[in-house]
């Protein structure tokens, strides 16, 4: 078999397997989520109203509305976890096994990149299957276009959570990424509000919102969702991975010294 | 051409100097000791070696092949034993080698018989489907010999691997290696334990970010013991 496909295989299947023996990751990543759902639109239902805002055709409760942000929420915070697996991995020396491999380095990040993708949009899917069952679904044929939504998404979160790794010295400095990434991606997107909600209220953080690549992630779920391609979301979303994922590379090359000391 | 050579290689973290213009051959088939106190610069040229770092001067030669013009085919030649244990503790001994022989593009029927191969050799087979967390020490090191073999690499770098190991695991893994330069791998072998090293080994030995000596074990002892000698040159250029 190819090299190439082989190392693929073989990369993905082991972050799959790593998944697999988390299961309080896997808990996490659907309770999480899941409390914002249950708990937060509950109570935000009432105080926050919606107009008819594409891609919907009707009003809509808040719970339908903050769905796609939670399915962005989950794959955020994989990402990020994909992220520290990385920084551990190479506090651990296991990086160094993956670096000195005959394939071009760009190849394994990305398997890794994809294995990491995997495991968010399978997450994704537990999370729409729990949410269906509290009787929050979108048109049937909504679940299946979203995969690739939810792969472009995966994709750009995953490269953002690469990128990080490559910055980051040490596992202890992660709390920190997280505080001022996560949170800030987040809060200022679409994900809990549209952005003329924002724009009501501030014109400056619309701006910042509307420049967010969370933002353009989470509509192009949105959309998917509803059987609807955003494509200036999806340009954004590529462009944000693209741009990602060529400094994540960057930072994981030999010739980076300031990183390679750290491999 | 199943040899190593490193030619005035030099690397700096920064203002520190790490390696200052380091040369040296390792013939094929030769069993080399890369002797130095801690904080010579070994780990450092593994990192070289390994393209884990880039050398900014100098050139590295894996059995014929440079590490920066063909970087794949180089790597392809090379088998590595890290001073730190890189077994995943949560999967299988199996499962580890599995996964080390696809990054190296071993799959299928092909990648077991390897793998079956290499544990037995290392009499590592009966414990195969263990976790590698269930293992002492010993067997981890040399699960993780067993997993540097599977590619049949020409040229074995070994960063320390008898640290934290008991006597008998430590002659056990030594005298195994030293079977495998003879039987035609070319090894080399980063240590500052003198008792591993045999007098007909080659010896680089670097201190200071230089190349000290290089030679056989008994020319470079001479009269004294090899431990005495070692400690002779490293003490007095540090003095």
């Amino acid at each position: 078999m190819n090299p190439f496909v082989t190392s693929f295989q073989a990369i993905v299947y082991r972050e799959a397997l790593r998944f697999i023996q988390q299961r309080e990751r896997f808990v996490a990543a659907l309770v999480r989520p899941l409390l914002w759902l249950l708990v937060f639109a509950a109570g935000f239902r009432a105080a926050l109203g919606l107009s008819i805002i594409p891609p919907y055709q009707t009003y809509i409760t808040y719970e339908v509305y903050i769905v796609p942000g939670l399915c962005g929420m989950v794959m955020l915070f994989n990402g990020m976890q994909s992220s520290l697996s990385l920084v551990y991995d190479r506090e651990m020396g296991s990086m160094k096994l993956l670096l000195t491999s005959p394939l071009p380095r760009w190849w394994l990040l990305f398997c890794k990149l994809m294995g990491a993708t995997a495991i968010s949009v399978a997450q994704v899917y537990a999370f729409l299957a729990i949410t269906a069952a509290f009787g929050i679904v979108v048109p049937p044929l909504g679940y299946l276009l979203v995969l690739p939504a939810l792969v472009v998404a995966g994709l750009m979160l995953g490269s953002l959570g690469l990128l990080l790794s490559g910055f980051v010295r040490q596992l202890e400095n992660f709390a920190g990424i997280m505080n001022f990434v996560i949170f800030p991606m987040f809060f200022l997107s679409s994900a809990l509000y549209p952005l003329w909600k924002m724009a009501e209220s501030s014109e400056i953080l619309h701006t910042i919102c509307a420049v967010n690549p969370f933002t353009h992630a989470v509509e192009l779920i949105r959309f998917a969702l509803y059987g609807q391609l955003n494509v200036a979301a999806l340009g954004w979303t590529l462009l944000a991975t693209f741009a990602f994922m060529a400094i994540a590379i960057y930072s994981y090359n030999p010739n980076r010294t300031g990183i390679a000391r750290r491999g | 051409m199943g040899g190593l050579e490193v030619f005035e290689v030099s690397y700096a973290y920064g203002s520190r100097v790490a390696l200052q213009n380091v040369s040296f051959k390792v013939p094929p088939a030769t069993f080399c000791a890369l002797l130095g106190p801690n904080g010579a610069g070994k780990s450092t040229l593994f990192n070289l070696l390994t393209r884990l770092f880039s050398a900014p001067s100098g050139r590295i030669e894996i059995a014929g092949y440079d590490i920066e013009i063909n970087p794949r085919i180089a790597l392809s030649q090379l088998g590595v034993v890290f001073q730190k244990p890189t077994l995943d503790l949560d999967l299988t001994v199996r499962q580890n080698l599995k996964y080390f022989a696809a990054l190296h593009g071993l799959s299928g029927a092909k990648a077991d018989k390897r793998i079956d191969l290499c544990l037995d050799r290392l009499d590592m087979l009966e414990r195969s489907g263990e976790k590698a967390r269930k293992l002492n020490g010993g067997h981890r090191r040399r699960a993780e010999i067993a997993r540097a073999l599977l590619p049949e690499p020409k040229v074995l770098l070994l960063d320390e691997p008898t640290v934290g190991l008991d006597a008998a695991a430590r002659r056990g893994i030594t005298d195994y290696v030293h079977d495998l330069a003879k039987q035609g791998t070319t090894v080399l072998w980063a240590t500052h334990l003198t008792d591993e090293i045999r007098p007909e080994d080659h010896i680089v030995l670097l201190h200071q970010a230089r190349v000290c000596a290089t030679g056989t074990a008994m020319s470079f002892s001479g009269e004294l013991a090899l431990q005495d000698r070692f400690l002779q040159m490293t003490k007095a250029s540090s003095s």
